[in-house]
């Protein structure tokens, strides 16, 4: 969305124009007018759920019946802190949203350094690139859980084929492995956006910069540290935040890939905090773990919108 | 810049392993939803099908929870994004040309609600469904689809609005037309492909939509189609891999056609949308 300096306005053909002070309100009043057909079902369905669940956090609401719900304080919040699958859930949560988002990102500007050079196909590499972005998240996964598969999965072929390995692993089923090979399957749905909205960054950057680093015999290297880095540091930030925030809260993808497991190895908050509400019923401390959530992501927000607040500057 | 032919070639292997690791899960999917029951069963598989069959593809088909998945989600699918074009294009219109109050407010509401943990939102949304009861319902899922993909159809279609020149709006209403007839028969027209750009997205948010459907709907007669194919490996014992492999494929389709409509403008969209924003 682009923003609009000041704006005229509206002429109406048989009135004189109004005075400049004239123009605000009238516009509010068109605007609400505008509005009005979207306001209910967000007031209703958005505003006003952001708001109770973040409120529900500090009750001892649960399914199913309609109890009353008792206002508990920090109730919810000091079981949390006493509970060691919520801490793991957190622990394995961070492990999970930093590495995808790093390599991914790693991964990712490579790949736009590549595809941003004269090589043939790119068009095609391009394309390919943002198709597991499209993906249903649930054929991703049950797609990466055939892969994966001990015996019928391709992946242990090729490395038993290829000597790597004599027995065949059980990627998603191993304790040791399960993290690994989700955030490997994270990082193949993630890396395309990214990769993509760098590529758009690239090219927006004036050539004319890179051919005066040339004159003046700026190297490769030096081209991408001193020009391209800086230019892109606003897609950098926004994207990596944005990765960051969803990498944090995603759900259906784990879900179908282990759905926690194997013994809560791969228990993303989302993942818990699910279980909390839908399992056992306990919509109160659900509420609450996404209230710790909220509170992080403000963290990884605060970052983004510095940026912007900078950039718009 | 010249480069080095030693680079070049490394340039194109790094391009070529990138192009394995993206396009072998899916080349992989698609030949395994072709490949024959006997085929599957053969010691030494290979990459791509000996023989074409698309028994998988009748048999995926006749599995009645798939067929009605499939019918459940276009539904969902279709309703919600009409509902969203026609509650989102006056407010992407007076948030692209009017300065009002309103604009941050809901510049606001869109950033935050792409961020917040859904779980939040979805258990107060159960509490709000069930006195109305619209939980376990097609049109309680739609509605929340509404309103959950509303922000981005808003980020996107404000843009499309602002790339409408002004000059245009303003001889029609020299003219002597309504700023309601002037949307309708200007604008609107203009902005075809940005209303088909943002349909598609929807749509294609609300088909791949897991979340709110897993919560929101318990009745195997409203299953959407992510809910089906996840059970579908829940029961691991027996899956087979040729039918669900075609049924995934099949889920894809829409995705697919949506790029080879709408690949480069998407990113452009996409990208001064999340810099910009």
């Amino acid at each position: 969305m682009t923003t609009q300096t000041a704006v005229a306005p509206p002429k109406t053909p048989g009135r004189p124009p109004k005075r400049a002070t004239g123009g605000r309100p009238r516009q509010n009043r068109e605007a609400i007018f505008l509005f009005l057909p979207a306001l209910l079902p967000v007031l209703l369905l958005s505003v006003y759920p952001l708001v109770r669940g973040i409120a529900l956090g500090f009750t001892d609401a649960r399914a199913g019946l309609n109890v009353d719900t008792n206002f508990v304080g920090f109730g919810n919040f000091g079981k949390l802190l006493h509970n060691d699958l919520f801490w793991d859930s957190f622990r394995i949560g961070l492990i999970w949203t930093v590495s995808v988002t790093v390599l991914q990102f790693v991964a990712a500007l490579g790949l736009a350094l590549l595809l941003n050079t004269d090589l043939k196909f790119r068009g095609v590499a391009r394309t390919l690139a943002l198709i597991p972005w499209a993906m249903p998240p649930v054929v991703v996964a049950i797609m990466w859980r055939l892969l994966l598969h001990p015996t019928n999965g391709p992946v242990n072929e090729i490395l038993q084929g290829l000597h790597l390995t004599s027995q065949p692993i059980n990627f998603l089923g191993d304790f040791s492995t399960a993290l690994p090979a989700v955030i490997v399957v994270g990082i193949w749905v993630g890396m395309p956006m990214t990769t993509v909205t760098l590529l758009a960054g690239m090219q927006g950057i004036d050539r004319s910069l890179y051919e005066a680093a040339a004159v003046d015999g700026a190297g490769a290297w030096h081209q991408f540290w001193y020009i391209t880095l800086p230019q892109l540091r606003t897609v950098i930030v926004a994207i990596t935040s944005l990765d960051l925030i969803w990498n944090f809260n995603s759900f259906g993808l784990v879900y179908v890939l282990t759905a926690g497991g194997p013994g809560g190895k791969t228990m993303l908050p989302m993942l818990f905090a699910y279980n909390e509400a839908f399992r056992y019923g306990n919509f109160g401390m659900a509420a609450a773990m996404g209230d710790v959530m909220v509170v992080i992501i403000i963290v990884f927000l605060a970052f983004y919108l510095r940026n912007r607040l900078r950039s718009q500057a | 810049m010249r480069t080095r032919p030693g680079f070049r070639f490394l340039q194109y292997v790094a391009v070529c392993c990138y192009l394995v690791f993206l396009g072998f899960p899916l080349l992989w999917l698609i030949s395994s939803s072709l490949k024959s029951p006997q085929e599957f069963a053969s010691i030494t598989p290979s990459i791509l099908p000996k023989q074409l069959d698309f028994s998988n593809y009748t048999d995926a088909l006749s599995e009645q929870g798939l067929v009605r998945g499939l019918t459940n989600s276009l539904q969902i699918s279709i309703a919600s994004t009409v509902l969203v074009l026609v509650v989102s294009l006056p407010v992407a219109y007076a948030l692209a040309r009017f300065r009002s109050r309103l604009r941050p407010i809901t510049n606001g509401w869109i950033l935050v609600s792409q961020v917040f943990p859904v779980i939040l939102i979805v258990i107060p949304l159960f509490m709000i469904l069930r006195p109305l009861h619209l939980t376990n319902t097609i049109p309680g899922v739609v509605i929340v689809y509404m309103v959950w993909s509303m922000p981005f159809a808003l980020w996107m279609l404000q843009g499309y609005v602002a790339a409408v020149p002004r000059e245009l709006e303003e001889a029609a209403s020299v003219d002597g037309a309504s700023r309601v007839r002037t949307i309708v028969s200007i604008v609107m027209p203009l902005l075809r492909p940005g209303l088909i750009a943002t349909a598609m997205f929807t749509f294609i948010s609300a088909w791949n939509e897991f979340f709110f459907a897993l919560v929101l709907l318990q009745d195997p007669e409203l299953k959407t189609l992510p809910l089906v194919l996840a059970r579908f490996v829940g029961a691991e014992g027996q899956v087979q891999f040729g039918p669900l492999a075609a049924a995934s494929v099949l889920a894809t389709v829409p995705s697919l056609v949506f790029f080879a409509f709408l690949q480069r403008r998407l990113t452009s969209g996409l990208l001064s949308g999340a810099v910009k924003g």
